[in-house]
């Protein structure tokens, strides 16, 4: 065979290679679509759900996803913004600074059930709280904080020096320097990451099993009381989110209507994610556009 | 400069001498290079002195170590003295916030905040305490007319920096450093990024400050050395090899390699 | 009058400190670093400790537990902890998913650099980052739904197999692959490809002789990446595999894996019985093969020369 004929083979496989995924992708959103979103209804989005009869919605699992989410955000930000601004501006070379981007890296990679095994001893046993919003939201947050935590690193060192340097230059602290100048500056890029990793944090369901727990009580949605224990704000009351309850309605679901529950809320449940992401995506480029606008 | 203000707390001291800074031996080291061998030079008060060089002869190591930016380079250190009324600024105990608050800077590449124009200049200002808008007003109006900016700007203070030209960011950039009140200017090579008419307004500017202030400018630029300095300092390799009044160092070298400088020969 | 404060006072630090802002800052950002090394530590010694329990508090056998094929916890008389099973096919689903994943991953990597860098990115960049955002339980329903009927009817087998998690997981890792592999090859220095083409070789010939054995490690990291992700991945793999505690003898039977076993029964043993513990000591396995993917990742970038 002439390398002119390879050459061309080859060319055509790589060219099959990206319309496979293509298809794949298409494929995919096809199906969770147009199964999905015939299921979605007024009705199915504000009725509770239920164990036994069809008909069920997924109000509460809804709320609860957008509820663990608020908690673990509330959490994570903070936390991953100081190890970020650590990384990129008082981290000093050397093996302290080793050792933390190896825990960073290690935490990353923890498999989200293994994570989910420690929330349920930690946050679960060891506190004697039981399946708690809390308790996912911390587990969550274990997944969570190290993409904040590089998410910020990059954001933060990508900020050109010399406007750090100026800032040092006219005498302004490092610490009020990393507040007013650099952080203001590496905002978009954080928000960016930031509702990215949500969309990931939404659709997580391992490191839920445990400690959020499978189920949800009697909640009365006109109870903002968060110490109530019939109030969906309560954070220390069980929470199964809607990517957990796709998973128990097709494992251990009792109910006769399975396939559609499970067809519309993954609909949801993708179409957040694709919201999230659309969201990052505009935020990102809006805010950039405004601080760099000029006129 | 005994100029002060109520607002701000501390004044700058009128000092008699003729010398604000007093260089001593100074050697800088990045890790085990050793960018400035040793040098030892006098900084007059209320003029401009040049630091000339080929790139890489420790000029620029030497400027930015009078107010301490060298601290953010990992592994660079410098031993010797600079002495600013008595104080070595070498010293572990000086505060370089404040220091750097009376030995203001401006850099190569205009590095305006991605603020408004206003706030650019505040931004210091407001940190070291004044919060009064009609003070800072009067600051900032000050400042952009010293820096002959503020014709220029006077009906767009609110709109964004980066909105300006290069030569206006950077006489934004010397501004906000005049609101400081410094007592001693380093300029880093002002003009180099920027176009031949904008560079001609900043030395205006940078030749009119200098009735104010002490200004130790780095340059690559040697027209632009002999046009507004009064003294000039010639580096080669981390050395001093020349240091005299700007008219003698251009035109009756005492050093056979300043001359090969001054005429071209290298660098 | 102004007053006039000498030099010494004004540039020299005091004790009653100028910084306080700046400390409480520094404080804020440590104390977030601490955070994260205690949140490592306490995962590795909580898991640790309770993943032995099971061999020093129940007397099961180590050795029994890491290489008997049988697995019987019930058995009233003789009960059997053998995770042999579940290790096998935590392992063979892992790498049979990693062999379908790698070539598409890394081909499309070199169709969106080598083949259409100028449009082949912007189509498939967002396709990926797309496939990237669907959840896993969301993998796991389509599997179960399209995947599982229509090997049973097309294939054979019930459906529930290796072959179908092998499917899931490959879908899911190929983002993983493709990303690091694509920004592999897009850091390959210009240099290499003018100087392969300028020798007359065609682009085939460069993508084989000269690209892939320059991002040889980045690319091995990005298969070792996708395979970490594929062996902790929980529920998609359990709604599609079939979950049984047999050894598997073909890509079509049922199996189980380690994180499988662990989803399904951690809810329906009691907490601190024998039953309960022997899952936290394959929690403990799952901790120990993602520490081991990461000295792999760790050792191939030590390697990587571009």
């Amino acid at each position: 065979m002439s390398s002119k004929t390879s050459d061309r083979i080859a060319t055509g496989i790589f060219v099959t290679i990206a319309v496979i995924i293509i298809s794949l992708l298409i494929g995919l959103f096809y199906f969770i679509l147009v199964n999905g979103v015939k299921q979605i209804s007024i009705d199915f989005l504000t009725k509770p759900s239920s164990n036994l009869l069809a008909g069920g919605g997924i109000r509460d699992q809804i709320f609860n996803s957008f509820y663990v989410l608020i908690i673990t955000m509330i959490i994570t930000v903070p936390l991953g913004l100081g190890g970020g601004i650590y990384m990129a501006e008082y981290a000093k070379p050397g093996k302290v600074t080793d050792f933390i981007r190896v825990c960073v890296e290690v935490l990353a990679s923890f498999p989200s059930i293994v994570i989910g095994m420690f929330g349920l001893l930690m946050f679960v046993t060891l506190t004697g709280w039981g399946y708690t919003i809390l308790g996912g939201a911390l587990a969550l947050t274990v997944f969570n904080l190290p993409v904040m935590v590089r998410v910020s690193e990059d954001a933060i060192r990508s900020v050109p020096r010399d406007i750090k340097e100026a800032s040092l230059g006219l005498g302004i602290t490092h610490w009020h320097t990393i507040k007013t100048i650099l952080l203001p500056s590496a905002f978009p890029s954080i928000l960016t990451g930031a509702i990215l990793a949500a969309g990931r944090v939404f659709g997580e369901a391992a490191a839920l099993l445990f400690t959020a727990g499978l189920s949800t009580p009697r909640l009365d949605y006109s109870d903002w009381n968060p110490f109530s224990s019939t109030s969906p704000l309560n954070i220390f009351r069980p929470a199964e989110t809607l990517a957990v309850h796709i998973w128990s309605v097709n494992t251990q679901g009792l109910i006769p209507d399975v396939k559609e529950v499970a067809n519309g809320s993954a609909a949801v449940l993708v179409i957040s994610v694709l919201i999230f992401n659309l969201l990052a995506r505009g935020i990102g480029s809006l805010v950039h556009k405004k601080m760099t606008a000029s006129k | 400069m005994a100029v002060s203000t109520k607002d701000k707390p501390v004044s700058v001291q009128p000092i008699q001498k003729e010398q604000i800074l007093k260089v001593n031996n100074l050697e800088i080291f990045y890790g085990e290079k050793r960018a400035v061998n040793g040098i030892s030079m006098d900084i007059d008060k209320k003029g401009i002195t040049a630091l000339i060089g080929p790139s890489g002869c420790g000029k620029s190591t030497f400027l930015r170590s009078i107010n301490r930016m060298n601290d953010l380079i990992p592994g660079a250190r410098a031993e010797g003295e600079i002495l600013y009324e008595d104080v070595n600024l070498l010293s572990k105990d000086v505060n370089v916030v404040a220091l750097r608050k009376e030995i203001g800077m401006v850099f190569q590449k205009p590095n305006p905040f991605p603020k408004s124009i206003y706030n650019n200049i505040t931004h210091a200002l407001k940190f070291s305490g004044i919060r009064k808008k009609s003070k800072l007003d009067e600051i900032v109006e000050e400042s952009l007319r010293k820096a002959a900016l503020w014709d220029e700007v006077k009906d767009r203070l609110h709109k964004s920096a980066l909105s300006l030209s290069g030569g206006q960011q950077q006489r934004l950039c010397i501004a906000r450093t005049i609101a400081m009140k410094p007592a001693v200017m380093l300029l880093d090579e002002p003009s180099s990024a920027l176009d031949p008419i904008s560079n001609a307004k900043v030395e205006e500017l940078i030749l009119e400050l200098k009735k104010d202030y002490s200004i130790i400018i780095v340059t690559h630029n040697m027209q632009q050395a002999s046009r507004i300095s009064d003294k000039t300092a010639f580096f080669l390799s981390g050395d001093l090899i020349e240091y005299d009044i700007t008219e003698n160092v251009f035109t009756n070298p005492s050093e056979k390699k300043t001359e090969e400088y001054i005429s071209g020969r290298f660098g | 009058m102004e007053k006039v404060v000498p030099a010494k006072d004004r540039l020299l630090k005091s004790k009653k400190s100028w910084m306080d802002g700046e400390v409480r800052g520094r404080i804020l950002v440590f104390l977030s670093a601490i955070i994260m090394i205690a949140a490592t530590i306490s995962i590795t010694i909580f898991i640790g400790q309770k993943g032995l329990q099971a061999f020093i508090n129940n007397g099961v056998s180590l050795i029994e537990f890491l290489t008997s094929k049988i697995w019987d916890p019930t058995n009233q008389k003789n009960p059997v902890y053998g995770a042999l099973p579940f290790i096998f096919g935590s392992f063979a689903v892992t790498f049979l998913a990693a062999l379908v994943a790698a070539p598409l991953g890394i081909g499309a990597a070199i169709f969106m650099t080598e083949i259409a860098p100028s449009w082949g990115r912007k189509v498939l960049q967002p396709v990926i980052e797309l496939l990237v955002g669907i959840p896993s339980v969301v993998y796991g329903f389509i599997g179960l739904t399209v995947l599982v009927p229509f090997i049973r009817d097309h294939v054979g087998g019930l459906g529930f197999s290796l072959l179908s998690g092998m499917i899931v997981l490959s879908v899911m890792i190929l983002p993983t692959i493709t990303t690091i592999a694509t920004d592999a090859m897009a850091t390959i220095p210009k240099a290499l490809r003018e100087g392969s083409y300028a020798l007359g070789a065609t682009r085939w010939q460069t993508i084989r002789k000269v690209l892939i054995p320059a991002a040889m490690p980045s690319l091995l990291t990005a298969i070792v990446l996708g395979m970490a992700r594929a062996f902790g991945e929980a529920l998609a793999v359990q709604m599609v595999i079939g979950n049984v505690s047999k050894f598997p003898h073909s890509i079509l039977d049922a199996s189980g894996t380690l994180t499988t076993i662990i989803t399904l029964n951690m809810g329906n043993t009691t907490f601190g019985s024998v039953d309960n513990n022997v899952l936290w000591s394959m929690g403990l396995i799952l901790l120990v093969i993602s520490f081991v993917f990461i000295l792999i990742i760790r050792y191939l970038s030590a390697r990587r020369k571009i």
